[in-house]
This record gives C-alpha cells, structure tokens and sequence, in this order.
C-alpha cells in the first residue's frame, strides 16, 4: 500500500500474558513515535476562499 | 465462438420449455455497441433473445445472490468460478443450477478499440479471428487477440470448472502465462513509489461503485461503504477515503477473486483496480497453493486453518 515499514506490527499475544503485552505495546509505540506522524493518513479540511 | 449464441438459445429454450428451470441468465445485446447486458429469460420465447459474442464481459454469477428458484445460467470460465466460490459460501445451492458452460476465448476491450478509433463508433460486428468497428466515415478492423481484456489476456482457466451442459469442445487453455508482472512491478517499488503510484491510480475515482456493484463477491446487504452508524470510511472524494475503500474492498476478495475483470470493465473512467486484487491473488498462490473456485470440495485458505500456514510476519 505504500505505508512506510515499521508501522505496522502483528503479534501473539495470549490473554495470560500481560507482561508481554505491557512490553509489546511499549516497544511499538515507540517505535512509531520516533517515525513521526504519518500525514498520508490524515485529511485535509476543504479549503475556503 | 459466433455458433456459441445458436446453442446457448437451444439449451435455454430446451430447459425453459421442459421447466427444469425457471429462468436462464445469459447475455443479450446492448443498447450501445460492445455492452451487451445480462439477460433473464423466463420463458423460451424470451431465450430467443439470448447472444453470445466478445462483448460478454460481466460476471453473471453476480445475479444469483440468494436465489430460490431453479436457475440456468451461461458461464464462461471465470464466471463458473464464481459460481463455484457462490456455492461455497451458501449463497446459491449446486441443485438449483443448471450451468450453461461456455469455452471462453476472451472478452475485447471496449476501451482499446475506441481509444484507436477516430470517432464515435456506431456499430461493431465479428468475425471468429477479428472485430471490426465502423462509425461515422471510418471503418476499422482488428485482430481480437491484439484488443483483449487485460485479465482475459492472462487468462489460464477459460473452460468452465463446472458445467451440466456445454456450448461446445473445450478451447485450448493458454500455457506459459506469466499473470503477475503489473504485480511484480508494483512489489518492487519503494514504500514511498508505491503511496504515489496509487494514489495517481486511484485520483480519478468518483465513489461510483459501480466496481463493487460489478462484482460478484460484494454482495453484502449493506456494505461496509454505505453504512453510517458507525461510519467506517468518510464518503467524499478525500484521498484517504477513496484509498480505504478500495484497499478494504480489495481484501473482502482475498482468496475469492478470480480475476474476471467486471470490476474494471465497469468502471466509467477506466481505473485499473484489479492490481489490488491482483496481489492478493497472487499471495494466494504463493501462500497457500490457492487458486479461487476450481473446486466444490476444498475450502478457501481464509477460513481453514493449516499448521503449515505461513506466519512469519507475527513478531
Ligand atoms: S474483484 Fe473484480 S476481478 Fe475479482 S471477482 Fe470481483 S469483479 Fe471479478
Ligand atoms: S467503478 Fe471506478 S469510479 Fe466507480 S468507485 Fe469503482 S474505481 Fe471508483
């Protein structure tokens, strides 16, 4: 699609497994904190004259 | 393929007359050149208007969503796999059909013959080998195999996988096709290429649906589009909703499309969308050794699961 690599991650993560949860979620956020914010997926407003 | 139209008639007639159908879907002819429209012949007098020619392009499967009555219906290959996937996904039982099989040679492109011709064409006629295209002072002839449908031209299923009649001697099927180069071209590209590329792709798109109203896959009561509680995707002309439709639309025909091409066939500005599906066909194959609609017994990768199921991506 044209998305750049990094921003998107898919895990396993059982029910049972908070601390495993708590880390991904930490790591990822992140990780696509220090990409920046993705303006390709934000609309513009239309613009008045 | 001109004798095709003469035996489809006689079948539909036969069954009608018999009642061991209450209608046959077919084609008959367009009010405008090279667009013949699906045709519903409920008695035989109404079959003799049925046509068969290289305008045929759309998938008629799309017509048997949750049917009820006995149906025979004209399938070309790819419209037979839709049958198939139909059948699969419990929107029309294999007892109510009687499959009019059709040996495809492939659908001309309306598009290229009017792109080469230097007015508006007014009447189009065929021979087995060749078109010809005549307008107001201008007759122009060419080579069916030079004008197909993109997805008729790779196309390596054009006899029908399933079929209780059939229109003729299956057609040689095409070997040594290489399907995936557009796909291939894409893949290569960088994330930043590939975000261009579609949106130039897709910047002409006017939310028609007419791509989804093609398809035989999309047949949801309502579809994820049309609903505004909760709205999933903004209904405007924004980039980014013309992009959310078309990639979700793409995935609700993962392991399903058979590439059939009524999607970009009715598309009125002529948007190429059949690269997404593409794709995933292509991942399909690659993945799961999957080709949609060749079988009744096998179910689709999406909704089995093998051990053997690639999951490398999972972190
Ligand atoms: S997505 Fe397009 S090519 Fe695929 S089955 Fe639907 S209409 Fe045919
Ligand atoms: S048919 Fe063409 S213009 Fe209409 S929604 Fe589909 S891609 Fe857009």
């Amino acid at each position: 699609m044209g998305i750049e690599p990094g921003r998107l991650q898919f895990s396993w993560i059982s029910s049972a497994e908070s601390t495993k949860f708590v880390e991904v979620v930490t790591q990822v956020t992140n990780a696509i904190r220090a990409l920046g914010p993705n303006p390709d997926f934000t609309k513009k407003l239309a613009e008045v004259a | 393929m001109l004798s095709y139209a003469e035996k489809i008639r006689e079948i539909a007639g036969r069954l009608l007359a018999s009642g061991a159908v209450n209608m046959v879907i077919g084609f008959r002819q367009g009010t405008i050149p090279m667009m013949n429209e699906p045709h519903f012949a409920k008695n035989p007098a109404e079959a003799a208007k049925l046509v068969w020619d290289s305008h045929c392009g759309i998938n008629l499967a799309n017509y048997l969503t949750d049917r009820k009555e006995k149906i025979g219906i004209v399938a070309k290959g790819c419209d037979s796999r839709n049958i198939v996937t139909h059948i699969i996904e419990n929107k029309i039982k294999r007892e109510q059909l009687v499959v009019i099989g059709v040996p495809c040679q492939g659908m001309v492109d309306k598009r290229k013959i009017a792109l080469k011709c230097p007015g508006e064409i007014t009447a189009v006629i065929e021979t087995e080998t060749q078109v010809t295209a005549t307008g107001n002072g201008f007759s122009q002839s060419f080579d069916k195999k030079d004008v197909l449908q993109h997805n008729c031209s790779l196309c390596i299923h054009r006899n029908p996988v399933i079929h209780d009649e059939l229109v003729a001697a299956p057609v040689e099927e095409q070997k040594g096709i290489d399907r995936y180069a557009d796909v291939r071209a894409v893949e290569a590209m960088s994330p930043e290429q590939r975000w261009k590329y579609f949106e130039d792709l897709l910047s002409p798109c006017v939310r028609c649906y007419a791509c989804r109203n093609a398809c035989p896959l999309c047949y949801c009561p309502t579809c994820f589009v049309d609903e505004s509680r909760p709205q999933w995707v903004g209904k405007g002309q924004d980039p980014s909703d013309v992009r959310t439709f078309h990639f979700l639309r793409a995935y609700h025909c993962a392991g399903r499309c058979t590439d059939c091409g009524s999607c970009e066939r009715s598309c009125p500005v002529g948007i190429n969308m059949r690269v997404f599906t593409k794709k995933l066909e292509k991942d399909c194959l690659d993945l799961f050794g999957w080709e949609a609609g060749l079988s009744l017994d096998v179910r689709p990768p999406l909704d089995v699961y093998r051990p053997s199921d690639p999951n490398d991506f999972i972190k």
